[in-house]
């Protein structure tokens, strides 16, 4: 069996797991990711994209809302190209308790929060779908970060450091040496092909998952899952993030996410056998649309797009089986303190927004375990695409001949990257997806360099098949780009295909009618009636019919 | 930002049958298509209107688009009113003698033999061409002497009393300053039908100023135009009729979609004129007609096709005569107006054009008949073919 040696075994490619490698890299320590799917496949992926300010926990939860302003300070300096530095607002509504407003206001100032109360009419003008009934309004610095984006650039920057990644592969096992946790035997669902890894230090950072994780080494650590649904609206209807002024609730958010604007976001606590069936109900659609319409009215007129939900892994580490005393806080266990475990530490808890100090809270104490004296550097060092603030209007000159959309929307996907993407080669620029500008240059580079495997993981570095058609008209060009650039066999390819529509499709379903129906409908038309996708027997699958 | 009153974008399922039927994507990779620079890019300038491209520039507005689109989706709308709304002004000398088709006209008809001879003087031409951006190969059409209200007033307009009912013409810049003949014929045919003729005060429909850019002026004149108009029909029953689909089109759509215009009071009113010569034929009001013996090809306008009036031309040429008539495959014919006569898009139209060049060379017909005044021009620059209006047939056969 193949064996490999190195210092420090991540395991979980989320956004917490990425910031993990990146860190153990930039201080000199060689590392390998483990990740069963792809990066920020899981509940990184699977969130509203909010750069919070801290003000929506600055009432309820000041330690959080303390710790998302800093790192909402650090990450708008080291990840540029991952944010959009929109601004947000709280609205009170007329249903809402106005004295919320006066309370949050307090509270941010508490929290160091930035918080700037402003008149309704001049909110209405920063936002004019906004409802005009409105009965005040306070700005915050609440932003939009792109997760996919932001877990790929941290293993960008690690690899270029020297660290290694291996997504569709799964932890089998732990192996552990009298008391201490000294490897992982693994299973690459690829390549069909199992080996180990051997460390001296084991990071589970698998989130929700880390329940698993720890079962395989004989511990035990309670997660409890609470499901989130989201609900995707086809194009930005409003340019900031508009809080509801409310103690926090379901659909109280509309985030303006690159082309899309997202609306967020339930909470339901659910088994944890349930982790991996994550369906979205009608229900939870309603509730968000009917909510999503009374801070912007014009909703109820607009395509919805898909919907999805993610779970957010909340721990139990007071050993208390009610669950009531779950923190919402990060949660590191060092597990030979807590269970004579050598080796192996989680991290869990916590939120996209503090991915950031998680990793760096991990890997302090893996360095103090591996007696490493390299102080973290991530909070100043710019991620890949990031070194320098990218001005569109210079790049579109500089990129002269190439429309300004493909140039602008490169850049805004892989910042100062571009240079390493785009060319003016007709070929370079030939749109792969029309709704989202990805052009064929980028799909190359996103295969080559970003750890694609597959056309689900090249959505998720280039938004291909994220726009209105999803997928209609860029999946089969891109399926057959992997053909082209022979990092695929066409039987592959054709599998790869049927597994992008399959993914797409389970979105969709939740929220067909009207425009998106059609859509779907024509979709299906294109797939089945005119190139038979379900007709293809893929290879070994003739032997079974 | 985006104001969700407007968006039919968002009605777009990606059929892509818009751009197979544009006239532009065809010829020139430079223009994407209807879909991509229409609703696809929408969504992207709404984000961030940097990412325009400039390729929407290529688009005509000829709306064959809007015809071809199962869902309704207003894609040249959206093309036209993101070229203004997020192209940065530029002030072109020759955009704006193009697009102020009245101020200019009223000039050049004036000193009409002069402006005729020296337009068509080469070293005059290339001078347009050089500096100007005017491509030396397009002929210009020729300025009438006068104007045509003038002739309407000295010799039409006290004959128009004797008649019972009216219609009122809104005749247009083509026909006041360069084709007195049309605005003749259009007066007799009625008279003929036994109907009047009233031309009340109005102001270039705005067309070219749209294309060019000049939004506002093109609103001031919108908003002059319907208020001349609704006095004409505070008689309920009186029809107004325009000899140009193209000014038709404006009048009744491009100002309430793309200028945001309230048109109603109008709107019902208001007809391209052979519809309202259709209706009179179907209503028993047929003047007796003479043979006119004339093989001629059929071309129908890109407004007129969207306007859905075609059928209404093709009904009324049939019952002339002794008219040969060859319905030609609908293609565009490239000049769009103002877009032929600009150097960076000349070649571009014509080759546009030359599929329906094509088709008339094959079709070997005495004359071309079209509806629309630019399209003459480009059929008559590019074939050797001599092109009339409708009105102007019907005119022939009504002729004692």
């Amino acid at each position: 069996m193949k064996r490999i040696d190195t210092e420090a075994i991540v395991i979980g490619g989320g956004a917490t797991g990425c910031g993990i490698l990146r860190d153990l890299a930039l201080r000199g320590i060689k590392a390998v990711l483990i990740e069963k799917n792809d990066i920020a496949s899981g509940t990184t992926g699977r969130n509203h994209g909010l750069l919070h300010s801290g003000a929506r926990y600055a009432v309820n939860d000041l330690e959080s809302a303390q710790e998302c302003i800093a790192e909402n300070r650090i990450l708008k300096k080291i990840a540029r190209h991952c944010i959009e530095d929109t601004g947000g607002l709280f609205v009170t509504l007329p249903d809402d308790d106005p004295g919320y407003h006066r309370k949050l206001m307090e509270h941010c100032k508490y929290a160091g929060i930035p918080c700037e109360e402003l008149s309704v009419g001049k909110a209405l003008k920063i936002e004019p779908n906004l409802n005009p009934n409105a009965l005040s309004a306070l700005r915050v610095p609440d932003g939009t970060i792109d997760p996919f984006r932001l877990a790929a650039a941290n293993i960008l920057d690690a690899q270029e450091h020297g660290a290694k990644v291996h997504t569709h592969t799964f932890v089998t096992a732990i192996i552990q040496e009298g008391g201490t946790a000294t490897g992982v035997h693994c299973h690459d669902t690829r390549t069909r092909e199992d080996f180990e890894i051997f460390g001296r230090i084991i990071i589970n950072a698998s989130g929700v998952w880390g329940q698993r994780i720890c079962a395989l080494a004989g511990i035990e650590l309670r997660m409890f899952p609470s499901k989130g649904a989201m609900v995707i609206i086809d194009y930005r209807l409003n340019s900031v993030v508009v809080n509801r002024c409310r103690i926090p609730s379901d659909g109280d958010i509309i985030v303006p996410g690159d082309t899309v604007s997202l609306i967020g976001t339930t909470s339901k606590r659910i088994e944890y056998s349930q982790i991996e069936e994550l369906n979205v109900d009608d229900g939870e659609i309603e509730v968000l649309l009917a909510d999503g319409e009374k801070l912007i009215p014009n909703l109820s007129r607009t395509r919805v797009l898909r919907a999805y939900s993610g779970v957010r892994p909340l721990i139990d580490v007071s050993g208390d089986v009610d669950g009531r005393t779950i923190s919402r806080g990060i949660v590191l266990i060092d597990h030979a303190a807590r269970d004579g475990v050598e080796g192996l530490v989680t991290i869990a808890g916590g939120k996209l927004m503090t991915y950031r100090l998680m990793a760096q809270m991990a890997v302090d104490l893996a360095c103090k375990k591996l007696d490493v004296s390299r102080k973290c550097s991530t909070h100043r060092e710019p991620l890949p695409g990031s070194e320098l603030t990218m001005l569109p209007s210079k790049h579109i000159k500089y990129f002269t001949g190439i429309p300004q959309s493909v140039v602008g929307s490169t850049l805004y996907r892989h910042g100062e990257r571009v240079r390493q993407i785009l060319s003016l080669s007709k070929h370079n620029y030939a749109l792969i997806c029309e709704c989202e500008m990805v052009c064929e240059g980028e799909v190359e580079y996103a295969i080559r360099n970003l750890n694609v495997k597959d056309l689900v993981d090249l959505r998720r570095r280039t938004r291909i098949g994220m726009g209105p058609c999803q997928g209609e008209l860029c999946s089969y060009r891109a399926a057959g780009l992997f053909t082209r650039l022979k990092v695929a066999t066409s039987d592959e390819s054709n599998g790869m295909l049927i597994d992008f529509l399959e993914e797409r499709w389970k979105g969709m379903k939740p929220i067909l009618w009207g425009d998106g129906l059609r859509e779907a409908e024509f979709t299906y038309w294109i797939y089945q009636g005119l190139f038979g996708l379900g007709d293809v027997a893929m290879r070994g699958e003739e032997g079974d019919k | 930002m985006i104001d969700l009153e407007n968006i039919s974008f968002d009605h777009c399922i990606k059929c892509t049958v818009c751009t197979i039927y544009c006239p532009v994507a065809r010829v020139t990779h430079h223009f994407p298509g209807p879909k991509q620079c229409g609703p696809d890019t929408e969504r992207l300038r709404i984000k961030n209107p940097e990412l325009l491209d400039d390729s929407l520039r290529y688009c005509t507005n000829c709306k064959r688009c809007e015809i071809a689109c199962p869902s309704n989706v207003k894609i040249a709308d959206i093309i036209q009113s993101s070229k203004w709304k997020y192209f940065k002004k530029k002030f072109r000398i020759r955009d704006y003698f193009l697009s102020h088709t009245d101020l200019i006209g009223n000039t050049a008809v004036k000193y009409s033999g002069i402006m005729n001879f020296f337009t068509a003087l080469s070293p005059v031409k290339f001078f347009l061409d050089q500096v100007l951006l005017i491509p030396s190969k397009r002929i210009f059409p020729k300025y009438a002497r006068g104007t045509f209200r003038k002739w309407f007033k000295k010799f039409a307009r006290k004959k128009q009393s004797a008649f019972g009912t009216h219609v009122v013409y809104f005749h247009g810049c083509f026909v006041n300053y360069n084709e007195h003949g049309l605005g003749k014929d259009l007066v007799s045919v009625m008279n003929a039908m036994n109907i009047g003729v009233t031309i009340p005060r109005e102001r270039c429909c705005g067309v070219p100023l749209i294309a060019n850019g000049y939004i506002e002026k093109a609103r001031k004149n919108a908003r002059f135009n319907i208020n001349a108009l609704r006095k004409t029909i505070e008689d309920p029953g009186t029809r107004i009729v325009t000899t140009s689909s193209s000014c038709a089109f404006a009048l009744k759509y491009e100002y309430a979609n793309l200028l945001e215009m309230d048109n109603s009071s109008i709107f019902n009113n208001l007809n391209y004129i052979t519809r309202y010569i259709y209706d009179q034929f179907q209503a028993g009001n047929v003047p007796p007609m003479k043979p006119v013996t004339i093989r001629a090809a059929y071309h129908s306008p890109c407004h007129l096709e969207r306007m859905g009036g075609v059928i209404y031309t093709i009904d009324v040429l049939r019952r002339v005569p002794g008219l040969d008539l060859q319905i030609l495959h609908s293609e565009c014919c490239g000049i769009a107006g103002t877009y032929g006569f600009k150097k960076e898009y000349y070649d571009v139209s014509q080759k546009v054009g030359s599929a329906l060049f094509k088709r008339i060379e094959k079709a070997r017909p005495d004359f071309v008949i079209t509806d629309c005044e630019t399209c003459k021009w480009q059929i008559e620059m590019s074939t050797p073919y001599k092109v009339l209006h409708p009105v102007s047939i019907l005119a022939r056969a009504f002729e004692k």
